[in-house]
């Protein structure tokens, strides 16, 4: 059935998801705050780079993020003057690069929860004395549970589907960039297709099985 | 007038049907690391036969997958001899139109001049944090990379340093951009008219591993096709020969 390198491949999936996730609910924020609040000009602008990775092709990114990472690149030079080295080839490197493709399917649930709240509540806790902090926590943050619960689980699933930009950049090391896409790839390419079939099925029932619990638990909660 | 048109009509249309019999179109599926030769070979190819050829690039082990799935390619120019031979025993290539078209020969490359020494001495000092490979599951030129470290004895050190390409483009291109500080690649693509196009080599004396037989084959599909016939005859002559050669295959 699945050998030890196909249950290395999900165990590394499953971590990256997780930081994945975990690093966009508190990036994602602060950008959905503001573009759901802001009357700036640059608005749109900011709606729009967030929203970019859903549009442009995994080769357009990955490959951007592999020159801008390497060590011609701006980021490949400021990650080695701060002395951490490259990040290509590192689950460093999948944890940036998955934040960035990821970013739209956590900031648009967020920012959509943000925009339905409207101003209403938030004078009425002006008025109660509330702290612009105080209200985030105890009126904001409660009403916008079930954009939160959207973002959580699309930000996740998506960082398990990418293969792309993973692809791309990652090297396809065992433990440390290999994963399942990557891996179900491989077999396939190998033409070893029992293993294929078995993680791919995996894959299948696994993203049915969070959709369906988004769909159940959340059903009246805006999705992105 | 209208009788006139009719007359140049049918003419035209004569003169597409006889242009359309004797110019055909073949889809060729090309392995990566013969892709800046076969561009050549083509442009040449088109220009003495009249005949159009159709170039996808990747990994033989996809184009396997995708041929035997039906994929609408007329000839395949692997990256190894096993594949063709395989599709030949199992019906999906022409019988007896196999042949070996180049030997493909491997260099360790580096983006930097001067990284990488005539010797290959490099390997022994592991001074780099990474070392480009193809995927040795799926990619002849990985294969041989591996096996050439294993004679050289430096296969368990510099494992841990492996970085893999999915194809040889792909480690090529990491390489390139400089997030591997060497690899293994096909001197194909670092070496144009004898000479090395950019950075340091080191060319792997090719008895350091098994030769990279790459072979032609006909497909199924391209049985009947006059611009398949057309394309292996011409890969066998001296204008495609020279070219091959210039790329540093054998």
């Amino acid at each position: 059935m699945l050998s030890d390198t196909d249950w290395s491949a999900i165990r590394l999936t499953l971590e990256l998801a997780a930081v994945t996730t975990v690093l966009l609910l508190f990036i994602g924020t602060p950008i959905a705050w503001w573009l759901a609040r802001t009357r700036s000009a640059w608005k749109g602008a900011v709606g729009a780079v967030v929203a970019l990775p859903i549009v442009l092709p995994p080769t357009v990114i990955g490959f951007y993020l592999l020159v801008a990472m390497g060590p011609e690149g701006p980021v490949g030079r400021l990650t080695q003057t701060l002395g951490l080295g490259g990040l290509p080839f590192t689950f460093a490197g999948l944890v940036v690069a998955s934040v960035f493709y990821s970013m739209p399917f956590v900031v648009q649930p967020i920012q959509n929860a943000f925009e339905a709240i409207g101003e209403r509540p938030l004078e009425t806790a002006a008025t109660l004395r509330a702290s612009p902090f105080d209200t985030f926590f105890s009126v904001v943050l409660p009403l916008a549970r079930p954009g939160y619960l959207t973002a959580g689980v699309l930000g996740f699933a998506h960082t398990v589907g990418e293969f792309g930009v993973v692809l791309m950049i990652g090297g396809n090391i065992p433990d440390k960039t290999r994963v399942v896409s990557v891996q179900i790839y491989d077999h396939v390419e190998a033409l070893e297709y029992a293993q294929a079939h078995w993680l791919a099925a995996g894959m299948m029932a696994f993203s049915f099985v969070v959709l369906l619990l988004l769909y159940t638990l959340n059903p009246t909660g805006r999705r992105a | 007038m209208p009788a006139r048109s009719f007359i140049s009509l049918t003419g035209l249309f004569l003169a597409l049907m006889a242009h359309g019999a004797c110019a055909a179109e073949v889809q060729v599926a090309v392995a990566s690391n013969f892709t800046a030769p076969m561009q050549k070979i083509a442009a040449g190819f088109e220009q003495a036969t009249g005949h159009r050829a159709k170039l996808a690039f990747g990994s033989t082990g996809k184009f396997y997958a995708q041929i035997r799935h039906g994929a609408p390619f007329d000839v395949l120019l692997a990256a190894d001899d096993e594949t063709p031979a395989r599709l030949e025993r199992e019906g999906a290539a022409v019988a007896g139109s196999r042949f070996t078209y180049s030997i493909g020969r491997m260099a360790l490359w580096s983006a930097s001049p001067g990284y990488v020494d005539g010797q290959g001495a490099v390997l022994k000092q592991g001074t780099f944090k990474h070392l480009a490979i193809a995927n040795p599951k799926l990619a002849p030129y990985g294969a041989a990379a591996v096996e050439t470290l294993d004679r050289l004895g430096l296969l368990a050190a510099l494992r841990p340093k492996f970085v893999q390409g999915e194809n040889i483009a792909q480690t090529f291109q990491f390489v390139r951009t400089g997030n591997a500080e060497l690899g293994f690649v096909a001197l194909s693509q670092v070496v144009e008219d004898g000479t090395l196009t950019r950075g340091s080599a080191w060319v792997v004396p090719s008895g350091l591993h098994a030769p990279i037989r790459q072979d032609a084959v006909i497909l199924a599909r391209g049985k009947d096709n006059p611009a398949a016939r057309a394309l292996m005859k011409y890969l066998k002559q001296d204008q495609a020969r020279a070219i091959i050669k210039a790329y540093g295959y054998n």
